[in-house]
């Protein structure tokens, strides 16, 4: 019995989101309540298991009872080993901090909160079971319901257009990645003849390359979706319409990680065999354009979140890139130290953007250092952490993926190089416009320092930012063999990354200066003007592929559908029974009543007749 | 005991209809009659397995017309039809009492068709109870449909008509060849060596019963049935009786064993090509409607395509593929559910908005919260979200199709297919299909967003404004459908 305590894991937070939907519709703060407390009740069983308080293996539970030959039954079952079980102090810490962090932030609605609250809960469900999954088919259900819950929760304000937008936008283009994540399930059941992460490295040796490289291509596809990847990454910036604590929770720390995740987990269990020359190519490339391209265009966004949201995808590409070169530790590395400081640069964003009215626009704050003392520091902590400033958490992850790269390929270092760079340029703009100066505009000139819900989450995070990339954090988190965590060694990769951050920094002090301009002097060119349209990937595809592909595809099917298979067949049918029909005239009234009866009699016509030809009937 | 089943409705109809009795509350009690009778039959013969050998339930005074629960389908087709049966009357909203009568006295005997023919083992009452199903359908569309209903009943009449005599020259083919008249038999005689045989028997089949599930190209009188027809009546038809034709070809394919593969297969790659069809034509086809009805009328066309991709694993094996049975009887008993639960919101959604033109609607969950989060869950349901049923019943599916398959060399004479079957290690016809069918699964999610997009979300628009309330049984009808969409949800095979 004890040892089945951490069925707890998934099955709390979905008593919860059950009760918050059904019962507490008119209570927010029983709603609140129940949510944060299930999320401390998770978090403290995470904790008791990670000190070894609690031990034992949970029982499989056997969902869909199918086992045939060759087919596994499917299971649900959990993982529980080290990899999984520091994602989920990753998962259930960051959950609980953005919970509380919500209360502040969300008090203006409170008449929705039991919705809120419950699709957090959802979420909290859902991400653990793609974390503590034992094989591909639980990982796939959890994938489908994070992708449900992000739906619901990017489309709170669902009466809002754009939000609403946004939320269906997310979750097709997730499921376009779907579709190729499932091609890939089913591969690898055909091909390893299992789906359990625990059985699957055996006999990889046997398949041709081509058979392999399909299968984990055709798995990143899921990847490339959750994770949001070039080129299915539109959806992340438009999901910066939902509330910013899920932005923080969701679309920063934990879901676009799970691609990531579910990556290093296949490498663990299938063996570095598996990832073939041709697929580490295509998915470190794919990482490495994400990373360029995201941090071009977050370099001429004016809405904070989407600064953050164009960030985070550009640090997904960093991580996808050390997956493709096979630096799991390194991708898990960063993925650690990445929610810990995004989480706080977003919740940082959100309080901000409370106290200024709800403004995202950068260049209507200004001067916020002096009002909101502690937002700035905890912010500019998130800052330093993301920039890689020496001795904070981001330095030395993202130092190990540059390792790998220079290692491996050093293209994909210097590309790496170049991104980095880019990040300093893009955040030391937002920290100037926004904390510097004077305020542009008159929300930014009241605004002060959020409550207790709001900065505790703050500083909590602050802390994890600056100390999770130390050794004695660091080699606690990251649960890989023989990896322990840089300290400062003096080499190519380190004056590098320096260059790129003076580079980074001087720029932008030299554009921007000490955030006294009111409008950006790098707008106004063309180049500003594609960046700021996203390179115009979004509009292609809402123009050609959605637009011209699939409406007008649409519509050309529908018409041939209706003219000719609808015409041609019906138009044959009543040829063929107006011809039946003079014969038998006599009989058809043209009642449709008249006409039903007769088929009534016939049938029963057929019974007697056949009974009568066929006593044995 | 079976009898039951269906006499008590007949006799509750002809009480309406001849004896003048209040409509709503003999269907009612009927309805009621016929759910816990189902329920209790289906229970008992789940957790005691030898009881449904002992097979009929109800011989008929020594005739050979008996009903039973031990064909492998029957038990799963007769949970469907009770519980749609039961929420379809109790969210019975007809225009007027004349209407009332005539709505329920249909669905009656729709349910009471269509429960015959699934608990039928002889072929000819089978065929005959469908056939007797049909008449309220054709009548109902065309006296209370919505639209240009005479041509659509029309069009529906003469089209399942001749699918019926189609089907029923297959049928007599069949059972004059195997000399036998029931499916218990046809097993029988096929383990003692009567194999059938005939391409053209088989072609009779599959274009008769395919043609009422309204398989690809025979589909054009499906949808605009299902949008005009009146609400109790699309919920049955499309939920319940038009899974009879998927019942008949998978019973027989059970009947026959391994001998399916050498009597269907002959058909089966072009079935493949067929039920893509479904899938991807109708699939953008449902994309372009603008109507709440049309647009679910067609997804329930598109969503038969998974089920005959199941079929057609199951052929390919020779019967060897029991996930494929299995994962098609959770689909049909998932798809009967959320597609009557679908129907009976729109019926609801049109009372209160007056039109079902989804650009007029919009931000009608601000009026009637409970209403979008119904609508919501059935139209998850029905793409195919995990913890609710169709996912179970479609994941199972899915997996089958690679039953068997091992990488290997492409097994396509030359071609593109060849090329592709090639990338992934040598897929055969089914797992090439399942892949191409896989995209189903992204046109799913984008009709069924947009439609909840358009009607539920965004600012409250001019029809939504109409909106009041929903009645007390407008609410239990539709929570009774949702809870056995969660319940088959999460615990899909407790009743194979």
């Amino acid at each position: 019995m004890i040892q089945n305590l951490p069925w707890l894991f998934l099955l709390l937070p979905l008593a919860v989101a059950a009760i918050d939907w059904l019962f507490f519709k008119k209570c927010a703060c029983c709603a609140a309540a129940l949510s944060i407390l299930s999320a401390l009740g998770t978090f403290g069983l995470c904790i008791a298991y990670l000190t070894g308080l609690c031990t034992g293996t949970p029982d499989v539970y056997t969902w869909m009872p199918i086992a045939t030959e060759g087919m596994p039954s499917l299971s649900l079952g959990l993982l529980m080993d080290p990899l999984a079980m520091r994602m989920m102090l990753v998962v259930t810490g960051i959950g609980l901090l953005v919970h509380i962090f919500s209360l502040g932030y969300m008090k203006g609605d409170t008449s929705n909160h039991s919705r809120y609250f419950a699709g957090l809960s959802i979420f909290m469900f859902s991400m653990t079971m793609i974390v503590l999954a034992d094989n591909l088919a639980m990982t796939f259900i959890g994938w489908e319901m994070v992708g449900f819950s992000s739906y619901l929760l990017i489309g709170h304000w669902f009466n809002k257009e754009s939000a609403a937008d946004a939320a269906k936008k997310a979750f097709i283009t997730n499921r376009v990645g779907d579709f190729g994540f499932l091609i890939g399930i089913l591969l690898t059941m055909g091909v390893f003849g299992t789906l359990s992460f625990s059985e699957m490295g055996t006999g990889t040796e046997a398949i041709p390359t081509a058979v392999l490289t399909a299968t984990v291509l055709c798995l990143f596809c899921g990847a490339i979706g959750k994770s949001a990847q070039f080129p299915l990454h539109v959806w992340l910036p438009d999901a910066m319409e939902g509330p910013t604590p899920v932005s923080a929770l969701i679309h920063a720390a934990t879901m676009v990680a799970a691609g990531v995740y579910m990556m290093v987990r296949l490498q663990v269990s299938m063996g570095e065999g598996a990832f073939t020359e041709t697929a580490c190519l295509v998915i470190a490339g794919v990482g490495a354009i994400t990373a360029v391209l995201a941090a071009l265009m977050a370099v001429q966004q004016d809405d904070i979140k989407r600064v953050l949201a164009y960030s985070t995808l550009s640090q997904l590409g960093y991580m996808i890139m050390a997956v493709g070169l096979l630096a799991g530790e390194a991708a898990m590395f960063h993925l650690y130290t990445h929610a810990w400081f995004k989480a706080l640069l977003f919740l940082g964003a959100g309080a901000i953007i409370v106290r200024c009215h709800h403004e995202q626009d950068i260049w209507k704050m200004g001067g916020l250092g002096n009002r909101m003392p502690i937002t700035t520091v905890c912010f500019l902590m998130g800052t330093f952490a993301l920039i890689a400033i020496p001795g904070f958490s981001g330095f030395f992850s993202k130092e190990l993926i540059l390792d790998a790269a220079l290692e491996k390929c050093p293209f994909f270092f210097w590309v790496g190089a170049g991104v980095a760079a880019l990040t300093t340029f893009y955040m030391a703009r937002l920290c100037i416009i926004t904390f510097c100066g004077s305020a542009r505009a008159h929300g930014a000139e009241h605004a002060k320092d959020g409550g207790f819900t709001m900065s505790m989450p703050l500083l909590l995070l602050a802390v994890m930012a600056v100390i999770s990339g130390f050794g004695f954090v660091a080699d606690y988190l990251v649960p890989f063999e023989g990896f322990h965590a840089h300290g400062f060694e003096l080499g190519l990769p380190f004056y590098v990354s320096m260059g790129a951050l003076v580079v980074g920094l001087l720029l932008a002090f030299v554009i921007y200066g000490c955030g006294k301009r009111s409008k950006d002097p790098l707008s106004g060119n063309f180049i500003s003007k594609s960046l700021r349209e996203r390179l115009y990937i979004d509009k292609f595809y809402d123009k050609g592929i959605i637009g011209i592909l699939q409406e007008c595809g649409a519509r050309t099917i529908e018409f041939a559908d209706s003219a000719i298979i609808r015409g041609l067949f019906a138009q044959g049918a009543a040829w063929f029974t107006g011809k039946i029909g003079m014969l038998l005239s006599w009989i058809q009234g043209g009642s449709l009543r008249a006409y039903s009866l007769i088929i009534g009699i016939g049938v029963i016509f057929v019974i007697f007749l056949l009974a009568y030809t066929f006593p044995s009937l | 005991m079976l009898i039951w089943l269906i006499l008590v409705p007949v006799i509750a109809a002809a009480l309406i209809g001849l004896a003048k009795a209040p409509a709503r509350l003999t269907a009612l009690a009927s309805a009621t009659f016929t759910l816990i009778m189902g329920l209790w039959a289906v229970i008992s013969t789940t957790l005691n397995p030898d009881c449904a050998e002992c097979a009929c339930w109800s011989t008929f005074a020594g005739h050979d017309l008996q009903f039973t629960l031990a064909l492998p389908l029957s038990r799963i087709m007769l949970l469907l039809s009770v519980i749609v049966t039961f929420a379809a009357i109790l969210g019975l909203k007809a225009p007027d009492k004349a209407a009332e009568r005539s709505w329920s006295v249909s669905a009656l005997l729709l349910s009471t068709g269509a429960i015959g023919a699934f608990l039928s083992d002889n072929i000819i009452s089978f065929y005959a109870f469908h056939e007797l199903a049909l008449i309220p359908t054709f009548v109902m569309i065309g006296y209370y449909g919505r639209g240009d209903r005479r041509t659509i009943a029309w069009t529906a009449t003469v089209y399942l008509g001749l699918a019926s005599m189609v089907l029923l020259a297959g049928l007599l083919l069949l059972c004059s060849q195997m000399g036998v008249w029931s499916f218990s038999a046809i097993k029988v005689a096929v383990a003692a060596g009567t194999l059938p045989t005939g391409c053209l028997t088989a072609g009779l089949l599959l274009v008769g019963f395919g043609t009422l599930v309204s398989l690809f190209p025979f589909h054009s009188w499906a949808a605009p049935a299902y949008a005009s027809a009146p609400t109790p009546i699309a919920m049955l038809h499309a939920g319940v009786l038009k899974k009879f034709g998927l019942y008949g070809l998978f019973t027989l394919a059970w009947a026959f064993g391994p001998a399916c593969e050498s009597f269907f297969g002959c058909w089966n790659n072009l079935l493949l090509v067929l039920l893509l069809g479904n899938v991807l034509w109708v699939g953008y086809v449902t994309v372009a409607q603008t109507r709440l009805d049309d647009m679910l009328g067609n997804s329930s066309v598109m969503h038969m395509g998974y089920i005959f991709l199941a079929f057609a694993a199951y052929v390919a094996l020779g019967g060897n593929n029991e996930l494929a049975f299995k994962g098609a009887a959770v689909l049909m008993l998932a798809h009967g559910l959320t597609i009557a639960l679908l129907f009976l919101l729109t019926g609801q959604i049109e009372k209160q908005t007056r039109t079902l033109e989804m650009d007029s609607m919009g931000g009608l969950a601000q009026k009637l919260p409970g209403l979008g989060f119904i609508f919501g869950l059935a139209g998850l349901a029905s793409i195919g979200l995990p913890l609710l049923a169709n996912f179970a019943g479609e994941f199972t599916v899915f997996v089958s199709c690679f039953q068997g398959w091992t990488f290997g060399e492409p097994q396509f004479e030359s071609g593109m297919l060849n090329t592709i079957s090639g990338w992934f290690g040598g897929l055969g016809p089914v797992q090439l299909a399942l892949i191409f069918a896989l995209w189903g699964l992204v046109i799913s999610a984008i009709y069924m967003l947009r439609a909840f997009r358009r009607i539920f979300e965004g600012p409250v628009g001019l029809a939504s404004e109409r909106a009041t309330a929903l009645s007390c049984t407008d609410k239990l009808s539709a929570a009774f459908l949702a809870f056995f969409i969660v319940l088959f949800g999460i615990f899909p095979f407790i009743v194979l």
